[in-house]
């Protein structure tokens, strides 16, 4: 009498331990996104049109960011500039690569979001919404929100600010 | 405040001084810069006539007896123009006293879209003290020539980038170009190679 009511114990327990481990199994997929960091917004003065966003980006797995958009400006596009013989080079780009685990840099010295025509005046400290739309492999979308905030015009980028304050204190 | 080596400048350049003083302010006499490029020997950036914010006519004689630094951009450059702008503030500043006399010119390669208006409050959000000026698209074009600047248009969308020099051209208080400054240094570097500009003239 005994053993089927173990055997169909067993086999519940079977069942838990096969919900938990696709349910840890879920959440991993759930972890297995694309990565935000630093995101920051370079604040305007009054009646400037255009600004451009930075933030580091690590996808999981090798994907591309194909678009932004942002409540903030009527356009936003994806621009590459890049430095030859101090010509400053500038160019809109379609779609950028995120390989895998590799963390991908958008600052002023290479990919950068531009954000143009401007719907309002972005003021130091504001936070800025944007929505990143990034493709995987297998031609799966995957949208991912995020807040940047707006750091004062004069904000020289990340490396170089570090670099002089060290020099300065 | 260590930085701010105009004292130690001072000392020890005063043999310096008395040199340059002799020997210097001509525009033929070679600068040995520790990072910028020696522009000495380049005639370049004399003929520009153009507009500050308030309409008044600018010319290279109406910043005489200062030091001028001058860059080309556009307000809707969202890197190099802000950084490069952010960097001559804090060079001006590490320069202590003598940075009274670095004035820092920003020249729009984009006066179709740049305002008197933003100009003004564009440069003014950086130090108070930086001037923007601007020509029609002719004189903006004459102008850029005369430095060697290059400048186009990039189409992106229903609007447009620009490519362009990024480097800053810094002449003596006697209106000889001796200086160029590329994107890739330092405010510290940057203030190191214009004080040795002032030490000779």
């Amino acid at each position: 009498m005994n053993a089927p009511l173990a055997k169909n114990r067993f086999a519940q327990r079977c069942k838990q331990l096969a919900l938990g481990l696709s349910l840890i199994g879920m959440s991993w997929q759930v972890l297995a996104q694309t990565q935000i960091e630093d995101a920051w917004v370079r604040a305007t003065v009054a009646g400037q049109p255009s600004s451009g966003a930075f933030m580091t980006l690590t996808a999981s797995e090798d994907s591309k960011l194909l678009s932004v958009q942002s409540p903030v400006a009527k356009t936003v596009q994806i621009h590459q500039s890049s430095m030859q013989d101090d010509v400053m080079k500038m160019q809109q780009v379609q779609s950028v690569a995120l390989p895998a685990g590799k963390p991908v840099s958008f600052d002023p010295h290479g990919y950068h979001i531009m954000l143009m025509n401007l719907t309002a005046q972005i003021k130091e400290g504001d936070k800025v919404p944007l929505t990143l739309t990034v493709e995987n492999a297998k031609g799966e979308k995957e949208t991912i929100q995020v807040e940047a905030v707006a750091k004062a015009l004069d904000t020289m980028d990340h490396s170089k600010m570090t670099h002089d304050h060290s020099k300065m204190n | 405040m260590s930085t701010l080596y105009t004292r130690r400048t001072l000392l020890q350049g005063m043999g310096l001084l008395s040199l340059g003083l002799l020997a210097g302010c001509d525009g033929s006499s070679k600068l040995s810069f520790k990072y910028g490029k020696d522009l000495s020997d380049k005639i370049m950036g004399r003929n520009f006539k153009l507009k500050d914010t308030q309409g008044e006519t600018r010319m290279l004689g109406s910043y005489r007896g200062m030091m001028p630094m001058i860059f080309f951009g556009f307000t809707q450059c969202p890197a190099v123009c802000p950084t490069t702008l952010a960097r001559a503030a804090q060079a001006k500043k590490l320069m202590g006293r003598d940075g009274e006399r670095l004035q820092v010119i920003f020249i729009t390669l984009d006066p179709e879209r740049d305002t008197p208006e933003l100009l003004d409050k564009y440069v003014k959000a950086f130090d108070p003290s930086f001037e923007a000026l601007y020509g029609t698209l002719e004189e903006t074009a004459a102008t850029a020539k005369e430095f060697g600047v290059f400048f186009e248009k990039v189409p992106s969308g229903d609007t447009y980038t620009l490519s362009h020099t990024a480097t800053s051209f810094v002449f003596d208080s006697r209106g000889n170009l001796r200086l160029g400054l590329s994107t890739s240094l330092t405010a510290k570097e940057c203030a190191e190679d214009l004080l040795t500009v002032m030490e000779v003239c």
